[in-house]
């Protein structure tokens, strides 16, 4: 069987790693002149982490059918997710410089296999939670024993879909299977989400059958311990809301609504990478 | 040879989901509390491990299905044609459409048209095929009798592609033996005639076997096509029948705007221009009996055999 695992990567070395993809980050959005940032940057840990100590996957094999898969259900953070998928090795890290550029792979939104290790198509907000059930029950009939992570953003917990999902992961007994992560960054498209629409998502997973794992979500040994407890065995469906800050490590976009959607100028991108070097 | 089967066309659903199943297709289909009305339920039955009901959740079930799709089984989805396309067509378009070129997921909707009767017009789906016909990859087909609804469900479980298959919820007349053969895309002449042609899909194909016996009391040759594929359409059948006939009529339970008729205008306009009158519901309705609905949408013989005399005086 194919590697499923490395070796497991040094919380020092894993937050290497979070700096380039940081700083990818940046110079995707900028040269594109568009993008989202900040709640690329608020997902850098839980992608890193997940990525390179917790994801069972053969970038060589992308297809692998035992593979653990990840759902961006927060389909806008491409620029974190086409920099993780990069990074970790499924294709070069060149690809990232034609990011929303014509006839790239790398859309705005993702694009399912347009690039190896893009497991499903977003853009439309809510959707990812379904599509890893479905995923997941596959698994089980095949009896294979793969993960679904899906990555969710706390903006996203508006729509609808994902709390009829949510109710489904526990009634289909998926507790092993499927793993649920919200970035909790606290803002939304048009501003603070305790303005536009107050969630809480903690007490709502709970209310529907999850247990909670809550932790700092830029914390990086923390959130590599949020994942290894999230797949112990249980039956009971696991969910980290990893309390995060949009638009970490730059500092005029942290926890800035301006920077949901935007592309820093030239000089904010020297500014940006300076201090991503610097590890604000 | 048998007789044709008189049956709902959503009684054909599962047959059709069970003769895929024997024919080594990796089937599961998925419910949204409708089951007992969808008769996916009888599916479940014979093969619980392949059968899900997701609760009154329509979205999450497309997703689902996508998600089945993905990992390589061939997912159907069931519920209503008010609800599935109507309450998950997003989910459809961003889930189902455009990964891949389109997941191979199969939607099965039924209770389509204005013979849901009863419930009122909130149930009656008007609007559906026009919607699923936006969605590039899917195939869209309405069938017309319970043989040809059970060869359409079989055939799409064969395909690689995303599916709709709009089934009906009243008992109408056999029209195929099980000698008959569904091919996707591919318009079944019913009876020939040379003056206008009648071109119909689902119930109202039955409509225009009666509306050609009318006609051919006043020595009116109307030829009758069912148009069971919607998308892609056959195009030669059009094409052959303009030439032959000069005249069209289409009959749906549908609006006209966005179905069968306008599909078939469109080939008449790209290729071989004819009159053509367009029969289907362009209002919403009200609760009734399917056959009384059937008068009061006159969606009847008597009005295709009006609309055939209208488009033939139109020739020129």
């Amino acid at each position: 069987m194919s590697t499923a695992l490395s070796a497991a990567v040094s919380v020092d070395e894993l937050k290497d790693i979070a700096k380039r993809v940081r700083a990818d980050i940046v110079r995707m959005v900028h040269a594109a002149q568009s993008g989202h940032p900040g709640g690329s940057l608020s997902a850098v840990e839980l992608g890193v982490a997940l990525f390179w100590n917790h994801l069972r996957c053969d970038t060589a094999n992308p297809a692998w059918p035992a593979r653990d898969r990840f759902v961006l259900s927060k389909g806008h953070a491409t620029p974190f997710y086409y920099s993780v998928l990069a990074e970790r090795g499924f294709f070069s890290t060149e690809l990232l410089s034609g990011f929303r550029q014509l006839g790239t792979p790398l859309q705005g939104h993702p694009s399912m296999n347009a690039a190896p290790g893009i497991e499903m198509s977003g853009g439309s907000l809510g959707q990812g939670l379904s599509f890893a059930i479905g995923q997941a029950l596959a698994g089980r009939l095949d009896s294979l024993d793969y993960r679904c992570f899906v990555l969710m953003g706390d903006g996203e917990l508006n729509e609808g879909q994902c709390w009829e999902a949510a109710m489904a992961v526990p009634h289909f007994g998926l507790g092993d299977r499927v793993i649920a992560m919200v970035d909790r960054n606290g803002i939304q498209n048009d501003g603070f989400a305790d303005t536009i629409m107050k969630t809480h998502p903690a007490e709502m997973f709970r209310g529907f059958g999850w247990k909670v794992i809550e932790c700092d979500g830029h914390d990086m040994a923390a959130v590599d311990a949020a994942l290894t407890e999230a797949k112990r065995p249980a039956d009971q469906p696991r969910c980290i809301v990893a309390h995060t800050v949009k638009g970490k490590g730059v500092s005029f976009m942290e926890n800035n609504p301006g920077f949901h959607g935007k592309a820093p100028t030239a000089d904010q991108l020297v500014q940006a990478l300076a201090e991503i070097e610097a590890g604000l | 040879m048998s007789e044709p089967v008189s049956a709902a066309t959503r009684e054909a659903y599962p047959a059709g989901l069970l003769q895929l199943v024997e024919d080594g297709v990796d089937v599961v289909a998925i419910d949204a509390d409708l089951s007992v009305s969808t008769m996916g339920y009888q599916f479940g039955d014979k093969h619980p491990s392949r059968w899900q009901t997701v609760g009154v959740a329509e979205q999450n079930m497309v997703g689902i299905a996508a998600g089945f799709a993905a990992a390589g089984k061939t997912p159907f989805i069931a519920s209503f044609a008010s609800f599935l396309p109507g309450r998950c067509f997003d989910q459809l378009r961003t889930s189902v459409a455009q990964p891949k070129g389109g997941l191979s997921v199969k939607v099965v909707a039924s209770h389509g048209g204005v013979t849901v009767g009863e419930d009122g017009m909130s149930a009656q789906a008007i609007e559906d095929v026009a919607l699923m016909t936006t969605l590039i990859p899917f195939d869209v087909i309405v069938p017309a009798d319970y043989e040809q609804a059970k060869q359409a469900v079989v055939a799409v479980g064969k395909t690689q592609k995303p599916s709709y298959v709009r089934t009906g919820r009243p008992k109408v007349a056999g029209i195929y033996t099980t000698d008959y053969r569904f091919e996707i895309g591919k318009a079944d002449m019913l009876r020939p005639g040379t003056d206008v042609t009648l071109i119909a899909c689902g119930v109202l194909v039955g409509v225009a076997l009666k509306a050609a016996e009318l006609l051919a009391n006043e020595s009116v040759s109307a030829r009758v096509l069912n148009m069971a594929t919607i998308k892609p359409i056959d195009r030669e059948a059009v094409i052959a029948a303009a030439r032959e006939t000069g005249a069209i009529v289409t009959a749906e339970e549908h609006q006209t705007h966005g179905g069968l008729g306008t599909a078939v205008a469109r080939v008449l306009v790209e290729t071989t221009p004819a009159p053509i009158e367009f029969v289907g519901v362009d209002r919403y309705g009200t609760s009734g009996k399917w056959d009384q609905l059937l008068d009061y949408f006159e969606l009847t013989p008597a009005r295709l055999a009006q609309a055939a005399r209208d488009a033939i005086a139109r020739k020129r």
